[in-house]
């Protein structure tokens, strides 16, 4: 069976920035997300998936935005809340659930979960359960691609909740004490975990760049366009001048901080902004037939729903098989 | 074969391993301009350049962190890790990361990457930078660790370990590094997991690894002038240890004693007893003694610091323990 690649692998790049495409292609990668996500949320309520799952509903246009101008060399390492992440840089949807129902076939053999999903072949370094986890391994991703002498680069993806942990403080201070190619993206969405970042952290993102004199852009991450447009411009500066950069977005949390979470803590009642929303909306608006869109959502529901079943009926992994890999063969890359 | 110090195999491991192989790269605090807290780097930066010996600074979790995003990119980082007591500031990026990926992402990566520190008191260095923490990497299931006790092994390990596609810790004993010896101009090869047979015997089976083997060394010629024949058994892996060489020696001698100088108390002979225990008991004649140190962080002072090492009298008294 082909396995459908992923949001990012799809659709040819045109539009108002050379690098970003049209608003139509960034609204089916978004819908793809959160039908993706949509069925997570109801197979987890039914048990099908183990553990515990963070959704990114609110934040596709970050994921989208963001990605719409990185190429499969290009590196991303991600967070706890990663779906979004995954899918938009290329896992297909295949590798995706057969990873979250803990698959034999799976992305990772079943081995790593939500927190854990990784695709090396897309450049997706993996989602991480350690907040901040993954931001010095996409450093010297950066430095790899620097040393190596091409034009890639590395992304880490960080909540508003990991600028109070070190390794995010450290790891400013190297990129641009090494000028190493790397982009910083902070998706704020003014939570973490069950507290409001405003009461943890002291700072503002755009100040602690400026203290390490590293350039630094924020703007709504509902707007997926203004996303891909300032992305594209800033992943090109970065492309080129070989340092790094920090692009904070702000998001919103639409739902819990993990499925389930009954949210007792929230006290703002103002509706979220719905980045899926201000795009339909906006595509209503130039005009885009509802019907070529309602296709766009049609279709891309039953691509789902096939991956969905496909997955039912993945087989288990083994505990034998999983005991094999716990080291590489040393004749793997020796 | 010439005569050199310890720390000069490390630093000809490291040279010819940058020569022969130009994803492997050196990272690490003040170990290209200055050439390395215990010079063990020297020469390294003018030999490789400075994208192959990179100074950093003091941020120990992020430069681990790094080092599995470059591992991950296609390189074979070396980090220098300037005293193992820092590694608790690395834990993330080594237990987390580094340890897992090869296994959480399904076998889609291999996480090829060396931590060199070193451990070990004798230098009156206090609590803070005389610690023997290996246990805690060996049981960390994707982690390897490595403690060699001679110049050609410190040589032909480190270049082992610099092959491995796994994330290993290479552990160095800061007594060692001007320790004098043989060092061949190509050491044979030291595989990882192979131990070594320090000394032959047939009385009784001394375990040992890094500094310790040459406590275990003296404690066996003192035992000799006894009459006791004492097999000295070089594990130079702890993770993985050489079950089958210990189980042979065991097999001929019927008695065991495994020293290091590490915390006694839930450390690496608190593992190897359990597995002879288990799977060597026929064999034993007598029951397996520790010897390792008392259980409290490592004093300063001289005496203090005399007193808590283990040493070879107190290995020579834990054999005879084992005559019961
Ligand atoms: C080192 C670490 N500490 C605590 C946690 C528990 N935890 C998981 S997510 C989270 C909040 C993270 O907030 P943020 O980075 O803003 O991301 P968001 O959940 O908002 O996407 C916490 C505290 C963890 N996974 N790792």
């Amino acid at each position: 069976m082909a396995e459908a690649r992923g949001a990012a692998a799809r659709g040819a790049a045109h539009g108002r920035n050379a690098r970003a495409p049209e608003l139509i292609e960034l609204y089916r990668r978004m819908v793809t997300i959160r039908e993706a996500e949509k069925s997570c949320g109801a197979l987890f309520a039914a048990g099908e998936i183990p553990g515990f799952i963070h959704l990114s509903d609110g934040q596709e246009g970050v994921s989208v935005g963001v990605m719409a101008s990185l190429r499969a060399d290009d590196t991303i390492a991600s967070t706890h809340r990663g779906h979004g992440h995954a899918l938009a840089k290329g896992l297909g949807l295949d590798g995706f659930f057969r990873e979250l129902m803990g698959k034999a076939d799976g992305a990772c053999k079943g081995r790593g979960g939500s927190m854990h999903v990784a695709d090396l072949s897309v450049g997706m370094l993996g989602a991480n359960g350690i907040v901040g986890g993954g931001v010095a391994i996409a450093l010297g991703s950066g430095l790899a691609q620097k040393l190596r002498g091409g034009d890639g680069l590395a992304i880490c993806f960080f909540g508003d909740g990991a600028l109070a942990e070190g390794i995010v403080h450290e790891s400013l201070n190297i990129a641009q004490l090494k000028q190493i190619p790397i982009l910083f993206v902070c998706e704020n969405n003014g939570w973490s975990e069950f507290s409001p970042t405003s009461t943890q952290v002291t700072f503002t993102l755009e100040k602690l760049a400026a203290a390490y004199g590293i350039p630094y852009v924020g703007a709504d991450g509902s707007d997926v366009e203004t996303v891909a447009e300032l992305a594209a411009d800033v992943v090109d500066r970065v492309r080129r001048d070989r340092g790094p950069a920090v692009l904070e977005f702000a998001t919103t949390r639409i739902r819990g901080h993990y499925e389930g979470d009954a949210q007792r803590y929230r006290q703002d009642k103002a509706p979220p902004v719905d980045p899926l929303l201000v795009a339909r909306a906006r595509l209503d608006e130039r005009g885009v037939p509802a019907a070529e869109v309602e296709a766009i959502e049609a279709d891309i529901r039953a691509e789902v729903r096939r991956a969905v079943e496909a997955a039912r009926l993945s087989p288990d992994p083994t505990l034998e098989s999983a005991a094999e890999e716990v080291y590489a063969p040393v004749e793997a890359t020796a | 074969m010439s005569e050199a110090r310890f720390a000069h195999a490390i630093n000809r491991a490291l040279d010819d391993a940058l020569a022969a192989d130009p994803s492997v790269l050196l990272l690490g605090e003040d170990i290209a301009n200055a050439g390395g807290t215990f010079a063990v780097t020297r020469g390294l930066l003018d030999k490789h350049g400075p994208d192959r010996v990179i100074d950093m600074p003091i941020a120990e979790n992020a430069i681990a962190g790094m080092a599995v995003g470059l591992a991950l990119g296609g390189f074979r980082p070396v980090v220098e890790i300037m005293f193992m007591d820092f590694m608790t500031l690395t834990m993330d990026a080594l237990v987390n990361q580094a340890a897992k990926l090869h296994f959480m992402f399904g076998g889609q990566s291999a996480v090829p990457m060396v931590v060199r520190t070193q451990h070990g008191g004798g230098l009156n260095a206090g609590p803070q930078h005389s610690q023997c923490l290996e246990a805690w990497f060996a049981h960390i299931p994707g982690l390897k660790v490595v403690v060699p006790a001679t110049l050609d092994d410190a040589y032909a390990l480190l270049r082992s370990a610099i092959d491995d596609p796994n994330p290993v810790l290479f552990v160095e004993n800061k007594a060692l590094y001007p320790m004098k010896g043989a060092l061949s101009d190509a050491p044979p090869a030291a595989p990882i997991g192979k131990a070594r047979i320090a000394r032959a015997g047939s009385d009784v089976t001394i375990v040992s690894y890094g500094a310790m083997v040459h406590q275990a060394m003296a404690a066996a010629e003192q035992l000799a002038g006894e009459g006791v024949s004492a097999e000295v058994i070089d594990l130079r892996t702890v993770q993985p240890w050489d079950e089958a060489a210990v189980l042979a020696s065991l097999a001929k001698t019927h008695r065991l004693v495994i020293a290091h100088e590490a915390v006694e108390a839930f450390g690496v002979g608190a593992e190897i007893a359990a597995r002879m225990a288990q799977i060597g008991f026929d064999e034993l004649d007598g029951p397996i003694m520790r010897v390792g140190a008392p259980f409290m962080p490592v004093p300063f002072g001289r005496g203090l610091e005399v007193d808590y090492m283990p040493s070879a009298a107190r290995i020579v008294e834990a054999v005879r323990a084992t005559d019961v």
